[in-house]
């Protein structure tokens, strides 16, 4: 579990934040403006790739997305199903 | 009534707090044509001040040109004043078939089609073209109007980091397996003035089968050697499947806009963009202007020539005088000045000495990004420039911030 959030803070890091600041598991990142809800696309992507899962697009809302520890709950939840 | 105190009260809440903040537009009125010397009413109710006008998108001076004016009479007194109606009905001229049929010679495309406005334009061409087993994917950096066209189409949509072409690659690997890619860029950015890598784009475009589509609103009239547009600047004339711009900057200045590329592209266009099928069609005299306009480039590159070395004349010269200004080659010419209040406080100064240039500053720019935004124009002459210049360095002289590194004024004003 902490790999994988360590796995998608690295992911959210590299994509999406432009200077040094710092992202935690709880940061939020789309309603903090980190994320932009447009570029959520590739997140989701790039989740379902890794994990082998499809996440259907009514569940991959922002609120879903908005932090790392939700992002894996959500996760964990497909990958249980 | 629905419209309550409660609910005024609201709304005033609200329009209050934009003040508060420090972003509320104020509109400044100008009582001359629109050109280098201007006369302008601000405050409201203030008597008028001439001011060089150093913040227009009036890039080739044709805004108030002689020859497009009397083109513009001469379209209103053969084909009247307005079309009460769209396109498809009864709105199309001889004129706008014209019209169309030159931009398409002018870009180097296959086809054309005019538009209300480049913003319509790129509110319809998505949704004209694409459906939900598409992506688009654009720069982070492109143009509000483009981001409205992207929110109103049911493709997937992605985005890369502004200009980084590797981020752009991966994310075409990480789509290939959509029905088809548009790739969507400006081909100048406004706010910083830099240009997309058009010649990289094709090359990824053609490798990963993707579609390229630039709106060269910032460029059409002026960028490349004769003018062309970025497209020209590249060396990527007749590989940009589509582009969309304006005639509202470069061209004339006074509205409308065109989307223009692949000759399909543009019939789907025709067929089912809802601001060309549901918005009145460009007036004939603003279609006649944009006409003489086009005629007055293919004849001639000495105002787009004329504006590169008045854009190398200002470039250089700020930076002698000590500005930090972002690099590029383009007439967007960024003086950085990072704080919010001293770009404000900075272009209140330059209006005191008769230059009229704005501060622009979070959420226009990313925070800690604020500065004023010149716009060089073939419209100045060397005094206008000169004139500026000491303007900008008095000013600059004032806050201390000439020769100083962004940490330096950073420092002295924060953020």
């Amino acid at each position: 579990m902490e790999d994988m959030k360590e796995v998608i803070r690295q992911y959210v890091i590299n994509e999406y934040v432009e200077d040094d600041s710092e992202i935690q598991n709880d940061t939020p990142l789309i309603s903090g403006g980190i994320v932009d809800s447009f570029s959520m696309v590739s997140l989701k992507r790039f989740l379902e790739n890794k994990y082998h899962i499809s996440i259907p697009d009514e569940k991959a809302t922002p609120e879903a997305f908005d932090t790392v520890d939700k992002i894996v709950d959500l996760i964990q939840e497909y990958i249980k199903g | 009534m629905g419209y309550t105190d409660q609910t005024r009260a609201m709304y005033r809440e609200i329009l209050d707090g934009l003040k508060e903040a420090g972003i509320y537009k104020e509109e400044r009125y100008i009582h001359s044509p629109q050109a280098a010397d201007i006369e302008v009413e601000f405050p409201e109710g203030s008597s008028l001040k001439k001011v060089i006008n150093i913040c227009a998108n009036n890039y080739l001076g044709l805004s108030s040109h002689p020859e497009v004016i009397k083109a513009a009479h001469e379209g209103l007194d053969s084909h009247g004043y307005g079309m009460s109606s769209v396109r498809f009905i009864c709105g199309t001229q001889d004129i706008h078939r014209k019209l169309e049929h030159m931009l398409t010679e002018f870009l180097g495309t296959e086809d054309t089609i005019l538009f209300p406005s480049c913003l319509d334009a790129n509110s319809g061409v998505f949704e004209a073209i694409l459906t939900k087993d598409d992506v688009m994917i654009s720069d982070r950096l492109v143009h509000a109007s483009l981001i409205d066209g992207i929110r109103l189409c049911s493709a997937m949509h992605d985005t890369y980091k502004h200009s980084d072409m590797e981020h752009l690659e991966s994310k075409l690997q990480l789509h290939s397996d959509r029905r088809l890619k548009l790739v969507i860029t400006d081909g100048v950015f406004s706010m910083d003035g830099d240009t997309a890598k058009l010649d990289k784009m094709v090359e990824l475009c053609e490798k990963y089968n993707a579609m390229l589509l630039v709106d060269d609103s910032h460029a059409s009239g002026f960028i490349g050697k004769t003018g062309r547009g970025t497209h020209e600047k590249y060396n990527v004339m007749g590989k940009i499947d589509v582009i969309t711009t304006t005639f509202g900057k470069g061209l004339g200045g006074a509205s409308g806009g065109c989307v223009s590329g692949r000759k399909e592209l543009v019939e789907m266009c025709r067929q089912k963009a809802r601001p060309y099928l549901f918005s009145n069609t460009i007036a004939p005299p603003v279609v006649a202007g944009v006409i003489r306009v086009l005629e007055i480039l293919s004849a001639t590159t000495e105002r787009r020539d004329k504006l590169e070395k008045n854009t190398i004349f200002w470039r250089e010269n700020l930076q002698k005088a000590g500005f930090i200004i972002k690099e590029g080659d383009t007439p967007i010419v960024p003086i950085m000045l990072f704080n919010a209040r001293l770009s404000q406080n900075f272009s209140r100064d330059l209006y005191d000495e008769g230059i009229y240039a704005t501060g622009f500053f979070f959420p226009v720019v990313p925070q800690g990004q604020a500065r004023i935004r010149t716009q060089i124009s073939a419209g100045h002459e060397l005094h206008h420039l000169e004139k500026a210049l000491d303007a900008f360095t008095k000013v600059g002289k004032k806050y201390n911030i000439l020769g100083k590194t962004k940490q330096e004024i950073i420092d002295m004003y924060g953020m």
